[in-house]
């Protein structure tokens, strides 16, 4: 077991509303972590936090740190840049760039300077296989990415994050706006990715959640209020709330 | 009244306005262009104007005018409109100094065009010494065409949605690399057909340019390109009047036999001119989107 990403007394400020409370947690490498909780809760935006996205949102104030391997990202030396290198991200939306798929995943590498022509067609083709999408476009990788399906495209942002070679991967409700079939060949994608990265996952979907994570945490109004594997916390939660949760009760 | 009477009598009222607007629309259009095309041929597009005692000539000279002084104009406002548009989109925080900056811009671009024309006499022609001219004539046209500009950049910048700038930052990508490489590509449609639409008033502005870039235009030489000779239709401290200038001119004076069919002319001119301009704004901006949305192999 080796320690990846770790949270100590991390609170979220949006103004005067403090959204995420004294959260503690240890996330490992290699593994599928998975937030839960119901709408609001905080869960999205402590992912948002482990890149520094919230950054983005003015009057966001934060105290306590997060610690990816071993060095605090909220440390005054951190390069924001650097740190978006290596932890990407995969939104709720897919958003590929208005580019062809080509230049949608040479996108980083070229800005990160890339620029063989050799080099780069190498990186979307291993990219593209990765992420289990060169089949259906290796013969049409110079148009449109906004000519893909939703799920094509979700697994096109996924090769374009795999691009910049992070080592963590943040994944904000992925399948949210995916059919069953699509969401399931996500789910395999990222049972392979892990052996490479570090996932965590932001899911609505408590199946979800019990599909593809290893350590599950349950998030309530800005606290975590269980950690733990993932099917310990669906079997045998030992919080009345989680149980409340995973059953249904509110949420 | 019940519910659906009412929604229909609110049905037919919008039909109406509609119809209203096109029919105002195609009237004027109706009305300038039948007047205005029989005068139209190659040697009034291309010719001087003629004597005012016989008539006949053309408008070659004014419509290059209008062209070059678009152009002149273009130069100054789209550097400092893009500049202007991605501050106001990207850096400006929200704060009382960011609140008088929009203040100032729109007041700036509402101003009424002859006053812009007084405080360009003023400060273009008299203070710099430049005298009646071109250069005059494209700064004063700048005063209220670099608001629209501002905004223009800064709406098209805002309209990108808002994931694709959090992919570009999330991939490690800088700001100002973002900026450059996925916000400006992807508001160059909207940028680009708002500056032709923008051009299009610019075209035709009179008011602003009777005073800085004058009423007149002095004898040039088509076959000069040398921009310091002043005889070259390229010197941007000439004295030129615009079609636009040209049109209001020719009626306030109306010494020329045949200033009516000049009016009906250059009126048409004008307006085919403005026509081409939204027509090819549209396409201009569809093409740009395909374009980018594609790439060599």
């Amino acid at each position: 077991m080796s320690e990846k990403i770790v949270v100590r007394d991390f609170n979220l400020y949006y103004g005067e509303k403090q959204a995420l409370i004294d959260n503690n947690l240890i996330i490992e490498r290699n593994k599928v972590t998975a937030l839960i909780g119901p709408s609001g809760c905080g869960k999205s935006t402590f992912l948002r936090s482990i890149n520094r996205m919230n950054d983005l949102i003015p009057g966001v104030r934060t105290s306590g740190t997060i610690e990816i391997d071993g060095q605090n990202i909220y440390g005054e030396e951190q390069d924001l840049v650097l740190l978006r290198k290596n932890v990407g991200m995969v939104f709720q939306q897919p958003n590929p760039f208005p580019l062809s798929i080509y230049d949608n995943i040479a996108y980083g590498p070229r800005i990160h300077g890339f620029n063989d022509k050799k080099k780069l067609d190498e990186i979307v083709e291993t990219t593209l296989k990765q992420a289990n999408l060169w089949e259906e476009v290796k013969d049409r990788l110079h148009t449109s990415a906004l000519g893909l399906s939703g799920g094509q495209q979700q697994r096109l942002v996924i090769a374009r994050v795999l691009a910049v070679q992070p080592d963590v991967i943040l994944m904000d409700e992925p399948a949210s706006a995916l059919d069953p079939i699509a969401t399931e060949r996500l789910e395999e994608l990222i049972d392979y990715l892990k052996k490479s990265y570090t996932i965590v996952i932001v899911t609505h979907n408590m199946q979800q959640a019990a599909r593809v994570s290893d350590m599950t945490a349950f998030y309530l109004n800005g606290e975590i209020i269980e950690y733990t594997e993932t099917n310990l916390l669906f079997t045998n939660p030992s919080d009345q709330r989680t149980e409340d949760y995973i059953s249904g009760r509110f949420g | 009244m019940n519910a659906k009477t009412k929604d229909k009598i609110a049905t037919v009222v919008f039909y109406l306005i509609t119809l209203i607007i096109v029919a105002t629309l195609l009237g004027l259009l109706g009305v300038i262009l039948t007047n205005g095309i029989q005068v139209i041929d190659w040697e009034f597009v291309t010719e001087g104007p003629g004597s005012i005692l016989t008539g006949g000539g053309g408008v070659g000279p004014q419509l290059f005018n209008s062209f070059y002084l678009l152009i002149l104009t273009m130069i100054i406002t789209i550097p400092l409109g893009l500049g202007g548009g991605i501050y106001m989109a990207e850096y400006a925080k929200p704060s009382r100094m960011t609140q008088v900056l929009r203040t100032s811009i729109e007041v700036l671009s509402s101003l009424p065009s002859i006053v812009v024309g007084l405080f360009g006499l003023l400060v273009f022609v008299q203070y710099t010494g430049w005298g009646y001219s071109l250069a005059a004539g494209a700064l004063a046209l700048t005063v209220f065409n670099l608001p629209l500009m501002v905004r223009i950049v800064e709406q098209s910048l805002s309209a990108v949605p808002r994931e694709q700038k959090e992919a570009a930052l999330a991939l490690g990508i800088t700001h100002w690399q973002t900026i450059l490489r996925v916000l400006l590509p992807a508001a160059l449609p909207g940028i680009v057909t708002g500056t032709i639409l923008a051009a299009g008033r610019v075209f035709g502005e009179a008011a602003a340019l009777m005073f800085t870039a004058g009423m007149t235009t002095p004898m040039i030489d088509f076959t000069d390109w040398d921009p310091t000779s002043p005889f070259s239709p390229l010197n941007p401290f000439r004295p030129a009047s615009t079609l636009a200038v040209h049109i209001w001119k020719t009626n306030a004076e109306g010494l020329a036999v045949d200033a009516q069919d000049i009016m009906a002319g250059s009126a048409a001119l004008l307006v085919i001119a403005v026509l081409i301009f939204n027509l090819g704004a549209r396409w201009l901006g569809r093409l740009i989107q395909t374009r980018l949305t594609s790439s060599s192999k």
